[in-house]
């Protein structure tokens, strides 16, 4: 199951000529760019781990797609996605976040349905295992 | 014949680069210096032509961009560096046209590991635009093989080599030192295609370099200050450690000094015109002046 999210979820994934020019714009504004990488890419999972640190005081998108590129090759089983933040004052947030490192096989969710009293019925999303 | 082929108009084409602006500021800004001058004119005459024979489908390799800049310190290497940095930015060479200034320390870790990304990290902000790696020959220390340098002088090597359409590299220092540097590393001297020598200031040039500085800090020599000025010049070449015009400016920031201070021994009412003028006094109060007379 090809899992989405992030600000072009609604998209195929993006060429790497794509992916710089969206970097060059986020350098352009003047926001920090950092990779992240996760294994549980559940859509409550907040906390994906750093690949190293986010990169500060660049200008072109060549510097940032060699590290893409690097992530990628170090970390083919796992989901890796880009950030960019804004840190002006008022906006201090992730501005722009989309995956671009993906495993070949995704294993995606599992539902459980759990009887609990009373009849009600409960669901949960977990994480496949990968087989 | 001539018909049927393309003509391209020549002056058009460098209008349009918007490169005689940076030569003509170049020239504005730097006194003296012509054999410099004239090489990077060449320099943007061949990348401009290059440029033109893509358009017309001549396809050439992109030419070897990686330079080195020899000569005394204070002579303005790395002015020059980011006017060519503007150069190749208007030419299209490099994307962003911004300089990058490295020395040894930056690039260079203090531990086995530290080095790689080290110099990764200045390679990364300058992608884009130019590195000047000054004193690059302090990278190479042949007296100690355990030495960090020629780890980072390979990672130089292999962006060099690798994203040449990612940025230029531009190394300077002394030109003996130089030569010996490049002499030990020839991977490196065969991916260095422009050497551009640059020499050191006349006493003449000097002084236009010193009048230049202080109309942009809005100051001015009284007539008798300007001799005094000369003659300390004449005086300083002689002397050691002299680092041209950067020799100049501290002469000229200390005389700013000496002036304060004479303006505020005097005390009372100051005019306009005092507060600008530097005066003989200023100068010859220089230790240069006297050792002469001593």
């Amino acid at each position: 199951m090809r899992i989405t999210q992030g600000t072009f979820s609604y998209l195929p994934d993006l060429t790497d000529e794509q992916i710089g020019a969206q970097i060059q714009y986020a350098l352009d504004n003047g926001w920090a760019i950092s990779l992240e990488r996760t294994d549980d890419p559940h859509p409550r999972n907040a906390y994906w781990e750093m690949v190293g640190l986010p990169f500060f005081d660049l200008h072109d998108a060549a510097a940032v797609l060699g590290e893409v590129r690097a992530a990628r090759t170090a970390h083919p089983d796992e989901y890796i996605k880009l950030n960019a933040y804004d840190a002006r004052l008022g906006r201090q947030t992730t501005a722009l976040s989309f995956i671009i490192g993906r495993p070949a096989n995704e294993p995606g969710f599992v539902l459980d349905r759990t009887d609990e009293s009373d009849r009600v019925i409960r669901y949960t999303l977990r994480r496949a295992a990968a087989r | 014949m001539a018909g049927d082929e393309v003509l391209l108009d020549l002056d058009a084409a460098f209008r349009d680069s918007q490169v005689g602006e940076v030569l003509a500021k170049l020239d504005r800004e730097l006194i003296g210096l012509a054999p410099v001058k004239a090489r990077i004119r060449e320099i943007a005459d061949l990348l401009l032509i290059d440029k033109l024979r893509a358009q017309v489908g001549l396809n050439t390799e992109p030419p070897p961009l990686h330079m080195s800049f020899t000569g005394p310190p204070g002579t303005g290497k790395t002015t020059v560096a980011s006017r060519m940095a503007e150069i190749l930015h208007r030419l299209g060479y490099i994307r962003k046209g911004h300089l990058v200034t490295a020395t040894r320390d930056d690039l260079v870790g203090q531990y086995i590991g530290h080095t790689a990304p080290k110099t990764k990290e200045v390679l990364k902000r300058a992608m884009g635009g130019v590195l000047l790696i000054d004193e690059a020959y302090y990278l190479y220390k042949p007296e100690n093989e355990r030495d960090y340098g020629a780890e980072a002088i390979e990672i130089l090597l292999q962006v060099m080599e690798n994203q040449r359409a990612d940025l230029v590299v531009i190394f300077a220092g002394y030109k003996d030192r130089m030569e010996t540097f490049f002499a030990s590393n020839p991977g490196l001297r065969s991916r260095v295609a422009i050497h551009v020598d640059f020499p050191d200031y006349s006493a003449g040039e000097l002084l236009e370099i010193a009048l230049l500085m202080l109309e942009r800090l809005n100051y001015a020599f009284t007539p008798g200050a300007r001799a005094a000025f000369a003659e300390y010049i004449d005086l300083r070449l002689n002397q050691p450690q002299f680092a041209n015009a950067r020799s100049i400016r501290n002469a000229l920031d200390r005389a700013r000094l000496r002036q304060a201070t004479r303006l505020f021994a005097r005390g009372g009412m100051v005019s306009a015109d005092q507060l600008k003028l530097l005066e003989a006094d200023d100068i010859r109060k220089s230790r240069v002046f006297a050792a002469v007379r001593g």
